[in-house]
C-alpha cells in the first residue's frame, strides 16, 4: 500500500485531475448507459402492455354492444 | 441427439427469455471483476518509476481501448452473419452492440487525452494510433446514424452490415499502428509473443479491469438487445405472451 492518508490517495501524486477525470468519466458513462438501456426496455414493454389492454377493452366493448 | 440445438436460440423468440436469464450473471461477474480490479489498480499495483501515480489511468484506458476494438469485431461478425444467412437476430445483435462500442471508443479517447496531457504535454496528436481510434468512434456513430436513417429495419441491417464490414479494415490498423508508424503512443503493454514489460500486479489489475469491462458490455448489450427484439417483434403473437 502506497498511501499514508486519504488526502494522499485523492491527490494521486499530483495527477488527481487526470486520474479521477478518467475514472470518473468511466463511472459516469458506465452507470448512465445501463440505466438508459433498461429504460428503453421498460418503455417498449409498457407500450406493448398498453396496446394489449386497449385491444382487450375494445373487445369487451364490442361484445357488450351486441 | 444429445447436442444442444444452437439454432433454436437464433430466433428472437427463444433468445429474449434466455438473455433475460443471463443478464444478472454478467452483472455479477462485472461487479466481482471490477471490485478486484479496482483494488489492485489503486492499492496493490506499485507507483510507476517514470509516471508516478499518473500511470493508473492505464487501468481504464487499456480495457476501454481493447473493448472498443473487440466489440467492433463482434458487431461486424453479427452483421456479416445477418448479411449471409438473413437471420433476424443477427441485425438486432449488431445494433445492440454499436452504442456500447461507441462508448468504449469515446472512453478510450477521453482517458487517452487525460493521460497524454501530463505525460506528452498535449491532449491530442494526429498520429496513427489516435487518429485510427477516432475513426473507429466515427464508424460506430456512422453505423448508428445510418441504421436510424432507414425506416425498414431489414434494409437498415443490410446497409449497416456493409458499413460495419468495410470498417473492419480499421481494426488491424489501430492494433499495429504503433509498430507500423512512428508515434508518441507507447507500444503494446501486453503481447502474445513476449513476456509483459510491466509489474505482475499492474498486469493483473489491467486484465481484471478488462474482464469487468467485458462482462459489463455483454450485460448492457443484452439488455439493449431485448429492447430491440420487442421493438421489432411487437406485432407478433409470442411478444404478447412474453410481456404479459
Amino acid at each position: 500500500m502506497q498511501w499514508n492518508s486519504i488526502g494522499e490517495f485523492f491527490a494521486m501524486g499530483g495527477y488527481a485531475f487526470y486520474v479521477w477525470g478518467s475514472f470518473g468519466a468511466c463511472l459516469l458513462l458506465m452507470v448512465a448507459e445501463p440505466i438508459l438501456a433498461r429504460r428503453r426496455l421498460n418503455e417498449v414493454r409498457a407500450g406493448i402492455a398498453r396496446a394489449l389492454l386497449a385491444d382487450s377493452l375494445a373487445d369487451e366493448l364490442d361484445n357488450g354492444s351486441q | 441427439m444429445n447436442l444442444i440445438n444452437w439454432f433454436k436460440f437464433a430466433s428472437p423468440q427463444s433468445f429474449y427469455p434466455l438473455a433475460g436469464k443471463m443478464i444478472p450473471w454478467f452483472w455479477a461477474l462485472a461487479t466481482v471483476f471490477g471490485a478486484a480490479g479496482l483494488w489492485l489498480s489503486f492499492f496493490v499495483a506499485p507507483t510507476d518509476a517514470q509516471q508516478g501515480e499518473g500511470y493508473r489511468i492505464i487501468f481504464v484506458h487499456v480495457p476501454a481501448s481493447w473493448l472498443s476494438m473487440f466489440i467492433y469485431l463482434i458487431m461486424a461478425a453479427w452483421a456479416g452473419l445477418g448479411l449471409a444467412l438473413n437471420t433476424r437476430l443477427s441485425g438486432m445483435m449488431a445494433q445492440s452492440l454499436a452504442p456500447t462500442g461507441a462508448l468504449m471508443a469515446l472512453l478510450s479517447l477521453w482517458t487517452g487525452a487525460l493521460w497524454g496531457k501530463p505525460m506528452w504535454g498535449t491532449w491530442w496528436v494526429w498520429d496513427a494510433r489516435l487518429t485510427s481510434e477516432l475513426i473507429l468512434f466515427f464508424l460506430y456513430i456512422g453505423f448508428i446514424a445510418l441504421q436510424a436513417a432507414i425506416d425498414d429495419p431489414r434494409r437498415a441491417d443490410k446497409a449497416g452490415a456493409i458499413l460495419a464490414l468495410v470498417g473492419v479494415v480499421n481494426i488491424p490498423i489501430i492494433y499495429f499502428s504503433v509498430k507500423w508508424w512512428n508515434t508518441l503512443h507507447q507500444g503494446s503493454s501486453v503481447s502474445l509473443t513476449k513476456s509483459p514489460s510491466m509489474a505482475q500486479t499492474m498486469l493483473w489489475g489491467m486484465l481484471l479491469m478488462a474482464l469487468c469491462f467485458w462482462m459489463y458490455s455483454i450485460a448492457v448489450a443484452l439488455t439493449r438487445a431485448r429492447a430491440i427484439i420487442l421493438e421489432r417483434e411487437r406485432h407478433t403473437e409470442w411478444v404478447k405472451h412474453a410481456v404479459e
